[in-house]
């Protein structure tokens, strides 16, 4: 093996979860290294341009540097091996690290789902255009609609007026019955329903539409407008389009950690099944950043204790609370049957292969339309079409391996020897 | 003011904020389609977070690279639709 680095506890993922972990752990006198694909600390929700860093992420980023926890930026985890009776976590721009303690941190990611011109150049997905914006990208002036289905659109659509764009719609593809019962549903959370109508005001003279989606984006070379299930037409410059969050259980499953169908599955220690393994935040289930924090937080402290301790009240209250509004969101916001039907025969399924939705007419299994069609091969690993491949035929994930990313082969050529 | 830098993108030269990623960088210069798909349809950046590949362009020689987990650095030599 190349040269390596010893630590307690290796946190991966920099996101508020992975953030408040690296802190706790630090802060315990715990050797705590934390990686992240990113170039700065922060995650999506965080993230920012080194000049301007959101002031909810300066007091968590500012603790994380006093912490002594190690960040290790640019830096994707690609491999993770058993080693001793500890771990060995391969990166690209890191040395080999043996870690005592894993803290899975991976985040979400957006689920995307075809439709006919989804592919087109400036159709991005619904908090993707939230992080290029965040990283630089100027959409002062241009026209956009945002579209798909979730809590997220709000914050979305709210970045984008700041920013200077011009919202020409915010549709939500569930009924205003079930956005309606979701809304009641806070009542008990006023926090969420305060942040709720903050976003709501950012974009107040933008509409949005309950049991609306885009069916078409048109464009020859690049969007130029989208065609609503209510017939109408929208010219417009960009598209944010997504229909939920994924969990980033990759990593987990490749360790072995038992997984359900939220995500992976832990204690209210945030063990996982695999001794040594914790999870926080979504990998979890999608539940946010209040949930993200104090998952993360449990992890960090029980990753540095050597036995169970007593978790804050207030740690647990934000957890229990968090997965109860996590769930009733879920049940709102559910695919309706027409956004599985909107690809037609030629529409791109695999963005990576450029399958198209006719080649699936004969497969039965994610496995089978792997091998038959390549579908899930390409540079993604699955990750965009595997979840799309489930919500249209109930296809369930293949089997996790690595490299978990596509790595160089310097990068590569230093893994152990197993 | 953020510290400006000098990139060149196929031949191109272009001054950009120090502080923004490569796919801000070339969506600003209005280059939208990053790279050629399979089958040869022009792709633009997706994800914004390095999950999709859709945004990759080859960058001081190095092909395959996501734009938009990339910051920009000075001198940094870019080719898209590689």
């Amino acid at each position: 093996m190349a040269e390596s680095e010893t630590v307690d506890i290796a946190v991966i993922g920099a996101g508020p979860a992975g953030v408040a972990a690296a802190c706790h752990g630090a802060e315990k006198g715990s050797r705590v290294v934390v990686f992240d694909e990113g170039p700065t600390p922060g995650g999506q929700i965080w993230r920012h341009r080194p000049t301007r860093v959101p002031p909810a992420a300066r007091i968590w980023l500012d603790r994380l540097r006093d912490s002594g926890a190690r960040v290790r930026a640019e830096s994707s985890v690609f491999d993770v091996v058993r080693h001793g009776d500890g771990w060995a976590v391969s990166a690209e721009n890191a040395p080999t690290t043996i870690a005592h303690r894993i803290i899975i941190a991976t985040g979400a990611r957006e689920l995307l789902l075809p439709f006919p011109g989804w592919t087109l150049p400036n159709v991005f997905s619904a908090g993707g255009l939230q992080a290029l914006v965040k990283s630089g990208f100027d959409v002062a002036g241009k026209t956009v609609v945002v579209a798909g289905s979730g809590a997220l659109l709000l914050p979305v659509a709210a970045t984008l007026t700041r920013a200077g764009a011009r919202v020409a719609l915010v549709a939500e593809q569930a009924s205003w019955r079930a956005v309606a019962r979701f809304s009641s549903s806070l009542i008990r959370s006023p926090g969420k329903l305060a942040d709720a109508a903050r976003y709501r005001l950012a974009f107040a003279g933008t509409r949005y539409a309950t049991g609306t989606w885009i069916t078409e984006a048109l464009g020859d070379g690049r969007v130029t407008s989208v065609e609503c299930n209510d017939g109408r037409r929208i010219e417009c410059d960009l598209v944010a389009v997504a229909f939920g969050l994924v969990p980033n259980t990759e990593l987990a499953e490749l360790l072995g950690c038992e997984t359900g169908p939220a995500g992976v599955i832990v204690d209210h220690m945030q063990r996982t099944s695999v001794s040594g393994v914790l999870a926080a935040g979504e990998p979890c289930g999608i539940a946010g950043v209040d949930v993200a924090l104090a998952e993360g937080s449990i992890a960090g402290l029980a990753a540095a204790a050597t036995g169970d301790f007593e978790i804050e009240r207030a740690l647990s209250r934000t957890r229990e609370t968090g997965r109860r509004i996590a769930r009733a969101m879920t049940e709102a916001f559910g695919v309706r049957d027409e956004i599985r039907r909107l690809a037609r025969a030629d529409t791109v399924v695999c963005r990576c292969e450029d399958v198209c939705m006719s080649r699936f007419d004969s497969t039965w299994s994610a496995r089978e339309a792997k091998l038959a069609t390549r579908a899930g091969m390409g540079a993604c690993q699955g990750r965009v079409c595997g979840p799309a491949l489930a919500v249209l035929f109930g296809y369930s994930a293949q089997s996790v391996r690595s490299p978990l990313k596509p790595a160089s082969l310097e990068a590569l050529s230093s893994l152990e020897d197993e | 003011m953020p510290d400006l830098v000098h990139i060149r993108v196929d031949g191109r030269d272009l001054v950009v904020p120090a502080d923004v990623s490569l796919a801000a960088a070339l969506l600003n210069a209005r280059i939208d389609a990053f790279r050629s798909s399979a089958t040869g349809d022009s792709r633009g950046p997706v994800c914004g977070m390095g999950i999709c590949f859709e945004c990759r362009v080859r960058i001081d020689g190095v092909s395959h690279r996501r734009a938009c987990t990339e910051p920009v650095r000075d001198g940094m030599e870019v080719f898209t639709l590689g």
